[in-house]
């Protein structure tokens, strides 16, 4: 029975204020329901990701929540007038700084959920991949049809990683050190830099040359290319031979280069154009290779050392210098106490 | 009093409503209405607050150590998947981090990788599986891949201490090869014990795909450790 009568005792003068306050009220419902969407989120395990589908669901309601507020707070200052008008704008920024603020944060927490973009890439067999790294070797002489390109980027994603193994196996064996950086950047720096750098550069330049090749075809068929680099650089850190190593470049790495040029001849019209393209991709593919072998080899250390030779001298002359021009001045001061006593 | 009586003839024709459409006549219900016990122990319901520290801390070193010999004899079970923690991987991180440092950090003829080398190596190649793993369509979270990748170093740290003991008995060529023997068999058990917790989760027909990255990870783990000369 007491219940209604307090309610309406509680309800008279709420009714008076009641177009006063009524903005502001909803602004103090609209944060406190914010802060119950906090505590709930609180209680999520974390314990997987999963839990962020939801959580960034959560975020988004908060946010419409904070927008019914901003618009209450737009009615509060207009009641205020010109007093509140500066609050209201300092409110207004402040607002504006947490709304780019929290679109960061759920623009890190969708990040992960776009890995589904990327997933249309990785959808290969064992098989598909097996042929494919058969195929990378074997050139097919078909040039007045455009040649097929897979757009997929497991395989090459891994080729790039085996090459940055195979690097960081010839940098240790060749002793090679690196003053700024690690030699786990520097091999990754090279790969995934020499990958994604020369692909575009070739986009670049099929754009100009009006080749038919998209950005994923150029990234899968310059990565499968590399097929034959991680097979000779594997074989040449191992056995060090000169001769071995040019047949294994002219052979192997010639091979894979071939295939990249007639697919790449087959998808281009105009023979100036197609010389631009397989010229500037055949050149830049065959100096790699030639730089990742005698860059970090054993046997090119040695000859280095040799033709460093003539530069060692001069810095140990400087190093023998300074004891003679020490016990020079050794001797003058000798010779001066001596005069002097 | 009035405002309940009030709200629930208010709801009433709604469930009403509800309950004609949703049941029709000719089939009972049936159905358990108790909410079911949790069979676990009742320990783990317990609150934690008043717990001495030296208890909590002894649970998850347990809980560690549990997983350590799932690792050491990898049987098909779901524990090291169900609650991950990056303890274990923590410790055997730094663990082999710290013994493949080389003797004098400063020195320029250094030849023996940094810590933050090996640092780097563990955790940048276990995300990367991950996200390969992800990629391929497995259905494995980010968490609890890289809780069984760091987990699976465990037989090469073993075989990390091994390597470092025979070099201090003795060098040549009988050390050269226990050491590779060593180190071949640990690789192995790695990598079996982290595609037997992994394979599960991964679409059958694209095992190969999955396994592959985790063999060179586990591969450069092994050649640096094989490699490693105090």
């Amino acid at each position: 029975m007491s219940g209604p009568g307090t309610a309406a005792g509680a309800g008279a003068p709420r009714g008076g204020t009641a177009a006063e306050w009524g903005a502001f009220e909803d602004n103090m419902q609209g944060g406190g329901s914010a802060v119950i969407d906090m505590e709930n989120m609180d209680d999520t395990s974390g314990s997987s990701f999963e839990d962020m589908g939801e959580m960034h669901q959560r975020m988004k309601e908060e946010e419409e929540v904070d927008a019914e507020a901003a618009a209450a707070d737009e009615e509060d200052g207009e009641f205020l007038g010109m007093k509140g008008f500066k609050g209201q704008l300092g409110r207004q920024v402040a607002d504006q700084m947490w709304q780019a603020g929290k679109r960061q944060a759920s623009k890190a927490f969708n990040l992960y959920a776009n890995i589904d973009i990327l997933r249309p890439y990785f959808d290969v067999e064992p098989m598909q991949v097996r042929n494919r790294l058969l195929e990378s070797m074997i050139p097919m002489k078909m040039i007045n049809f455009p040649q097929k390109i897979a757009g997929e980027l497991y395989g090459p994603l891994m080729l790039v990683f085996t090459l940055v193994a195979i690097l960081l196996h010839g940098m240790k064996t060749s002793d090679t050190i690196i003053r700024e950086g690690t030699l786990m950047g520097t091999a990754i720096g090279t790969c995934f830099g020499y990958w994604l750098g020369v692909s575009s550069f070739i986009y670049f330049l099929a754009y100009l040359c009006n080749a038919q090749i998209t950005m994923v075809q150029m990234l899968s068929l310059l990565g499968y290319g590399l097929f034959g680099h991680c097979i000779t650089l594997f074989v040449t850190y191992n056995i060090h031979f000169h001769s071995l190593f040019y047949i294994f470049w002219l052979g192997i790495g010639g091979l894979s280069t071939l295939r990249m040029v007639a697919v790449l001849v087959s998808r281009t019209v105009g023979h100036t154009q197609r010389l631009i393209l397989c010229g500037a991709l055949a050149a830049l593919h065959m100096l790699f290779l030639l730089y990742l072998h005698f860059a970090y080899h054993k046997v090119v250390e040695g000859i280095l050392d040799t033709l460093e030779g003539p530069n060692i001298p001069p810095f140990q002359r400087v190093a023998r210098d300074i004891p003679a021009v020490s016990s020079a001045v050794l001797n003058a001061t000798a010779k001066t106490v001596a005069l002097a006593l | 009093m009035a405002a309940a009586e009030e709200a629930g003839a208010a709801a009433e024709p709604l469930f009403a409503g509800l309950a004609e459409v949703s049941i029709s006549e000719g089939i009972p219900v049936e159905g358990e209405i108790a909410v079911p016990l949790r069979s676990g122990p009742a320990d783990e319901d317990a609150s934690t607050l008043d717990e001495p520290v030296r208890d909590t801390i002894m649970r998850d070193l347990r809980a560690v150590g549990k997983k350590f010999a799932h690792v050491a004899y990898p049987k098909k079970s779901s524990a090291l998947l169900r609650d991950w923690d990056l303890w274990g991987p923590l410790i055997l991180c730094v663990l082999l981090a710290l013994m493949l440092q080389g003797r004098s950090a400063d020195s320029t003829e250094d030849k023996g990788p940094q810590f933050a080398e090996v640092f780097v190596i563990i955790w940048f190649g276990a995300v990367v599986i991950t996200l390969n793993s992800k990629l391929l369509g497995g259905t494995i979270s980010f968490f609890q891949s890289l809780c069984v990748l760091g987990y699976c170093i465990l037989p090469l740290t073993v075989a990390l201490l091994v390597c470092r003991l025979v070099l201090l008995a003795y060098s040549g060529t009988i050390s050269f090869i226990v050491r590779l023997l060593v180190v071949m068999a640990m690789f192995g058990w790695s990598t079996l014990a982290s595609t037997a917790f992994l394979a599960d989760s991964q679409p059958p027909n694209r095992k190969a795909l999955v396994v592959y990255p985790i063999f060179l990870f586990y591969f450069v783990i092994s050649w640096m450790i094989f490699t490693f000369a105090p």
